[in-house]
């Protein structure tokens, strides 16, 4: 279980606050309006930006002040998810052990991860000859090998197309229900959240609301979360 | 941008017009460091005027290569500062006029039949040190070479200075043909070579160096316009090279009586008696009893080396050339 | 851009770059005018020609090698006053020389203070003249340079790839070898050929500190052919020499060199979280702490003396300075207005290939430019009346290539980013400038414009050819306080010279990034 106890981000003048459990291997959309903090909120739980207040606790650890990579958690970025100069394979070989040589073993597990994600073949290719979908799944297949037990992701497919993205959508919600994942997406797509979540954390006004079935919240919508549903 | 450089010009320019009254004006070509406000060149200026009624104006620069510049089309009427191992260049040049004035009212050291190069004032080359921080200077040249190699001395470019080349053409009227092995003795002393003068002397007065190379003149400006004494120029019994600068007319002056008037104020006493203040060196027609207080006690060598100009033209090159290829090894 | 909406006129440019191209031709022209012989060049110019280049290298070398850590420091550390610092870290590469010389010889010279201290441990001196002193002040030159490239590139990293970095669990190896390295490989060769070309053409620096023929540059044997041995044709071919070396180093440079930024968001800082452990702390604050007094201890010397020199400093310093503070903003209008037109050109141009006319500036002799002038002028006019203006041109031109690679960068990305916007708007040409570029590029404009303020007003540059007694710029007038015994009053006017470039530097940036939208 992922706790954020009493959490509050401060920015300046900017102010988040959190307080709410998630639920192992869940799925997670995490909905708002442009600025209201949906990346602040799963900074904050990666590690990337501090808590001025609160603590994030995982499997009943407290991790607010772990370093990122000592966190159980594997992230999606929007962009530059890949070294641009390094091969796919070698990419992907960073998510198993920060170093560019891998054993046999390592390099298999590799593989299985590019084939996993449809990109068998491509491990020696550069992320600029790829199409921006196949970076994506590039960056799926680190995740992958991280085999960590959340998967976090920034709008990670915002630059596909509709039909790509959805494809990615339940690619990443397969990829998780086998290696017994949750994943948490910040999106501004209900459909979305529909698509693969089982709940979703509503972020406004500097609050992160805690999650709620998904189809339930977005069929009776809370005025704040209607306005921003039109 | 063309407007700009326009504009530019004009605000220079309009300041030159504003500055030319109906008074004939006499044109003097001189070095940068002579017309600045501690040079010698304002009271020159205001003493020439008084007598003259006319307005004379300095125009600075590198003397001989503007003068290989212009040519016959020169602005200049009288140009002042040219040492004795330039002259040769700019005679070459064939600008200048007989100077008219009498060579046997001079009392330099040496005797001087230049029909042209007029000196107005003259100097030693000497090695400067401060006797606070040299108890034992040394008595000689040759004990010069052979101070431990951590006494520092700075010297002049002889390629860019003209005590510089004072210097070399001073080492080869000593050792002539062992120049090479001076060279190669005074190298590990030698802190830095500048490239003028005051470079090197600035760098004597900020302690850097334990001697440079200077004017048996020099230690006068310490005495007399700051009281200080400390400041001595090693005297050596070899000799010391000579210098002496020139002033000379130019043949197509516009105002010939004026450059001739100038030649004569050179050689007048008013003129004389400002030189050891306003130029820090010796005057070239004024004798020993009628320099100003203190100046006939500065040590000065007993023995004068000298090259003539054409003297000076035969040995540079090649002195020049032993100073680098020793010094570069 | 499609060829029928070009948002800017390029004839501006192309005039201006045919400006510039001729002011080197004419000069070349002049000189060429009175050549009577050509004679070779003998041991004394190869032996200054290798020395050139082995200094430059060597310069470029350490000044790009010492930046590594220091920038690396600077741009994972967060503390107190860092921003500060970094400005201030950039101060001597727009200090005027012969003000900087002071400062150094006060630190690192004979009887300077570090000799003090060495000798009080009972080591033996360290000197600062021959080689190993040129490279020192070329390093002090431009190690802010090379440090201010870097910090801007560690900058530039995306955000993303740090916290992809610490995902992962690098570590420094890692590190290394996947963000720094490939950043190092991307911007030091361009350093590296940049301040190899600046010290190229280094005059006054070996003139002071070279310690003798040895170390004569190619700079000093064309002013030693112009200004004693008369010989223009060997000055001519020297200086084809140099253009040659430094040209093609400067347009290598040009090819490789990132754009130029020295201003605003370098107090935009990054969260890190490589290099956290004490052992890599105390190592950045010490690599801080060496480059910062390195490179301000002289400052402060330049300050204390001339402080004690200030009363002494005469009134026609004052005048000399008033000369100089217009000469030089004179000197940025000039440039702003070849410029601006000619990055206008660039920006829009196919391949920016056109931008190399800039480097004619860095790459060509002053003294020759003012000679070449003199020789043309003369028939026309006295060129005593146009010192001044000859002096604001060779600034300006010397500036010029700095000013390109600062602004080409910024008009290239407003216009790929309002260029289509602008045209269906219909702004074009002047519109064009005053309502986009202008403002858009006004942090760069205003750094440009302090660059080029500094560099012109510390410049001894061509007045010393042309000499108008009445009316000496303020180095010159330095200079003849040095050469009449009065060392105080010149270290006051040392003062007054530095604070002046600096002044004018830190005004014209500041006007550019106020109220600056990023």
């Amino acid at each position: 279980m992922l706790s954020l106890n009493k959490i509050q981000v401060t920015q300046g003048t900017f102010e988040l606050k959190a307080h709410f459990d998630v639920d192992a291997e869940q799925n997670v959309a995490v909905v708002g309006p442009s600025g209201a903090g949906k990346s602040t909120l799963v900074g904050a739980i990666c590690g990337f930006i501090d808590l001025s207040a609160g603590l994030v606790m995982l499997h009943g650890h407290d991790i607010t002040q772990a370093q990122p990579d000592a966190r159980d958690m594997a992230m999606l970025f929007q962009d530059n998810n890949l070294f641009p100069h390094l091969t796919i394979a070698q990419n992907v070989g960073l998510g198993i052990r920060p170093a560019l040589r891998l054993t046999g073993d390592e390099v298999g597990q590799v593989n299985d991860a590019l084939a996993r994600v449809g990109l068998t073949d491509f491990g020696t290719r550069k992320p600029s000859e790829l199409s921006g979908g196949q970076q994506s799944r590039a960056a799926l297949a680190r995740a992958l090998v991280q085999s960590k037990s959340w998967m976090i992701l920034d709008e990670p497919f915002a630059a596909l197309g509709p039909a790509l993205r959805a494809e990615m959508l339940d690619l990443v919600a397969e990829v998780a229900a086998e290696t017994k994942a949750g994943v948490m997406m910040v999106t501004h797509a209900p459909e979305d959240a529909r698509r693969i979540s089982d709940s979703v954390i509503f972020v406004a006004d500097g609050v992160a609301h805690g999650p709620q079935a998904t189809t339930g919240l977005l069929d009776n919508p809370p005025p704040a979360l209607k306005a921003y549903l039109g | 941008m063309k407007y700009l450089t326009f504009a530019a010009g004009v605000l220079t320019a309009s300041s030159a017009f504003a500055e030319s009254h109906a008074q004939p004006v006499l044109t003097v070509y001189a070095g940068d460091y002579f017309t600045s406000e501690w040079g010698p060149g304002p009271v020159i200026e205001k003493g020439f005027e008084e007598t003259c009624g006319c307005d004379l104006q300095f125009s600075t620069g590198d003397l001989v290569p503007r003068l290989l510049l212009e040519g016959e089309r020169t602005k200049a009427d009288v140009v002042i500062g040219l040492t004795s191992d330039v002259t040769a260049k700019a005679r070459t040049t064939g600008l200048f006029a007989p100077h008219g004035q009498d060579n046997s009212a001079l009392t330099l050291p040496i005797e001087w039949t230049d029909e042209t190069f007029l000196p107005f004032n003259y100097g030693h080359t000497a090695f400067i040190y401060n006797e606070t921080t040299m108890a034992t200077p040394p008595a000689s040249f040759d004990a010069l070479l052979a101070m431990p190699d951590d006494v520092k001395i700075v010297i002049q470019d002889p390629r860019t200075s003209l005590s510089g080349l004072a210097l070399v053409l001073w080492v080869d009227a000593i050792y002539g043909d062992k120049s090479a092995d001076v060279w190669a003795q005074l190298a590990p002393k030698i802190l830095t070579v500048t490239k003028d003068w005051s470079s090197s002397y600035g760098l004597f007065t900020d302690g850097e160096a334990d001697m440079v190379l200077s004017y048996t003149t020099s230690p006068a400006y310490h005495m007399f316009a700051e009281d200080d004494f400390t400041k001595k120029a090693a005297i050596f019994p070899e000799g010391h090279y000579f210098m002496v600068e020139t002033v000379a007319k130019i043949t197509g002056t516009d105002v010939p009586e004026l450059a001739d008037a100038f030649m004569s104020y050179v050689m007048s006493e008013a003129f004389q008696t400002v030189i050891p203040t306003a130029n820090w060196s010796l005057p070239s027609a004024l004798p020993t009893d009628q320099w100003p207080e203190g100046w006939a006690q500065l040590p000065l060598p007993e023995k004068v080396l000298f090259y003539s100009e054409e003297e000076s033209t035969a040995v540079q090159e090649k002195a020049i050339e032993t100073w680098r290829a020793t010094l570069s090894q | 851009m499609a060829r029928n909406a070009k948002p800017i006129n390029n004839a501006a440019g192309i005039a201006a770059a045919t400006f510039v191209v001729a002011a080197v031709l004419l000069a070349f022209v002049g000189i060429g005018l009175r050549v009577e012989t050509f004679s070779g060049l003998g041991p004394a110019e190869w032996q200054a020609i290798r020395f050139t280049i082995l200094q430059s290298l060597l310069s470029a070398f350490l000044s790009c090698v010492l930046a590594i850590p220091v920038a690396r420091a600077l741009a994972r550390r967060r503390f107190w006053g860092r921003a500060f610092l970094i400005t201030l870290l950039g101060a001597p590469f727009i200090l005027p020389v012969i003000v900087a010389m002071l400062g150094l010889l006060a630190v690192f010279g004979r009887s300077g203070a570090l000799n003090d201290i060495l000798a009080m441990l009972g080591i033996s001196k360290i000197s600062i003249y021959g080689l190993q002193g040129v490279v020192l002040a070329h390093v002090f030159f431009n190690l802010p340079l090379a440090i201010r490239l870097l910090v801007h590139g560690w900058q530039g990293v995306p955000a993303e790839r740090f916290r992809l970095s610490a995902q992962l669990g690098f570590g420094r190896g890692m590190m290394f070898r996947l963000i720094e390295l490939p950043l190092l490989m991307r911007i030091l060769p361009g350093a590296f050929a940049l301040i190899f070309v600046i010290c190229l053409t280094s005059f006054a620096v070996a003139l002071t500190l070279g310690g003798g023929p040895r170390a004569t540059t190619v700079e000093l044997a064309i002013y030693q052919a112009f200004r004693f041995d008369f010989n223009l044709g060997r000055a001519a071919l020297l200086s084809l020499v140099q253009l040659f070396v430094a040209g093609g180093a400067a347009v290598l440079a040009f090819w490789l060199v990132p754009s130029i930024s020295f201003g605003g968001g370098m107090d935009r800082m990054q969260r890190r979280w490589d290099g956290q452990v004490r052992g890599a702390r105390v190592l950045d604050g010490a690599f801080i702490f060496i480059a910062a007094s390195f490179l301000t201890l002289p400052l402060l010397a330049i300050l204390t003396s001339g402080l004690r020199g200030m009363l002494e400093v005469p009134l026609i310093v004052w005048s000399s300075a008033w000369t100089s503070l217009w000469v030089a903003l004179i000197s940025v209008l000039v440039l702003l207005g070849t410029a601006l037109p000619m990055a206008g050109w660039i920006a829009t141009s196919r391949n920016g290939s056109v931008e190399v006319i800039g480097l004619l500036g860095l790459s060509v002799s002053p003294l020759m430019i003012g000679t070449g002038w003199f020789i043309l002028i003369y028939p026309i006019a006295n060129p005593t009346d146009w010192a001044l203006p000859v002096t604001i041109a060779v600034n300006a031109l010397m500036a010029l290539p700095f000013a390109l690679r600062i602004l080409v960068p910024s008009i290239r990305e407003t216009i790929q980013t309002y260029g289509r916007l602008s045209s269906a708007l219909g702004i074009s040409g002047f519109a064009m400038w005053r309502c986009v570029l202008w403002p858009r590029s006004r942090p760069r404009i205003g750094f440009a414009a302090g660059l080029t303020a500094a560099l012109s007003i510390g410049d001894l540059g061509v007045i010393a050819l042309f000499g108008d007694p009445d009316r000496s710029t303020l180095p010159l007038q330095m200079y003849r306080l040095m050469g009449s015994y009065r060392t105080d009053a010149a270290a006051g006017a040392a003062l007054i010279l530095l604070v002046l470039a600096f002044g004018l530097f830190w005004i014209m940036d500041y006007w550019g990034r106020r109220n600056a939208i990023a």
